[in-house]
């Protein structure tokens, strides 16, 4: 009876949602979407508040964002704020997940004994998938990818030495300190902003030209900031769910 | 289309959501109703025949066509947000399973 109620129910949210969609002027179909009637053709022209000649690869100089790619330079500048609030969520669960399974415990054993070639062969992708996590969060601003993604890789290598190697235990107080520095690092980054340009978090530092490295100001390294803070963020909470209570 | 899709997914997690009493199932739909609502956010924002909003050594000016950038943005944040809110359920789960010896919610506190 309740399956079926929920069914029911389910059914007809559906249907109305893709009636109201389906008749709706404001809401362009599939593959229909109109830019130019909206505010991220500004963010694609980098003139959300200034009108300027164009955007051209490799030579454009001191945009008003200078980030080669675009969704890097929403969610990293103009939208900065935004994102610290994010990565305070993230800090907020990783703190609610060690509040909730406790401290001063031992790893879970595994239930095999990992041989000599798991240890070592573990022990060489976790170099390789740590410098691509590193790699990620550094091109942000040029490539897809950027701090979330390279700190999600970071913790991914702390996982494979968590899952081969049965006597491996990450310094936990290390990512701590780790964590909480880069998070006043960022708040640091943005009360200079206040300080030089009168808002928070905008961008102080020299632009460059699009597309090159050492370009897009505080972009790169608010994403490596963002990087490091998310890996260690999730490496701790990796290490939580693969311990237990005991001695 | 793929709204539609991402609108199934979204319903069929409502479904799980209210038909399910175990801990790991209703963490799971809620799982598949955010993968679905991210799918649809980000079919907003496609524009036929455009390029994926980032300038390089083959899109290199701002008059190509490109699709939306800010859904893709928007759900960048969810999609973390969405690993913060999983976190945090798994530690629940794993609490109460600790407690009770068990994952569904009729059993608790039976014994």
């Amino acid at each position: 009876m309740k399956k079926v109620l929920a069914l029911v129910f389910v059914l007809v949210l559906g249907a109305l949602i893709m009636n109201h969609l389906n008749d709706n002027n404001l809401f362009a179909g599939f593959g229909d979407a109109m830019l130019e009637n909206r505010v991220s053709q500004s963010y694609i022209d980098r003139d959300a508040t200034e009108n300027n000649d164009g955007v051209v690869f490799d030579e454009s100089l001191d945009l008003e964002s200078g980030a080669a790619n675009t969704v890097t330079a929403i969610v990293a500048d103009y939208r900065s704020f935004d994102t610290l609030g994010e990565v305070t969520v993230l800090f907020i669960s990783s703190f609610g997940v060690a509040l909730l399974l406790g401290q001063s415990k031992k790893r879970i054993a595994l239930e095999f004994k990992p041989n000599f070639m798991l240890k070592i062969g573990s022990r060489a992708l976790f170099a390789v998938i740590l410098m691509t996590g590193v790699f990620v969060s550094i091109h942000g601003h040029l490539t897809p990818g950027g701090g979330f993604p390279g700190g999600a890789m970071i913790a991914s290598s702390m996982l494979l030495l968590y899952l081969a190697d049965d006597e491996f235990r990450a310094k936990m107080r290390g990512f701590k300190i780790l964590e909480s520095v880069m998070g006043v690092f960022y708040i640091i980054l943005g009360l200079a902003g206040l300080m030089i340009t009168g808002f928070f978090l905008e961008n102080f530092l020299d632009n460059g030209a699009l597309g090159t490295l050492f370009s897009a100001g505080m972009i790169p390294i608010v994403y490596i900031i963002i990087g490091l803070k998310v890996g260690s963020e999730i490496s701790s909470v990796i290490d939580h769910f693969l311990s237990e209570e005991g001695a | 289309m793929l709204q539609i899709a991402g609108l199934l997914l979204m319903m069929l997690g409502l479904y799980g959501l209210l038909t399910n009493r175990n801990v790991i199932k209703i963490i799971l739909a809620l799982n598949i109703l955010e993968i679905g609502l991210n799918i649809f956010i980000i079919s907003i924002g496609f524009v036929r025949g455009g390029e994926a909003p980032i300038f390089s050594s083959e899109t290199t000016s701002n008059a190509l066509v490109y699709v939306d950038p800010l859904p893709q943005a928007l759900v960048l944040t969810a999609i973390v947000i969405g690993v913060g809110t999983t976190a945090l359920g798994l530690a629940f789960a794993k609490q109460i399973y600790a407690k009770y010896h068990t994952f569904e919610l009729d059993e608790m506190g039976e014994e």
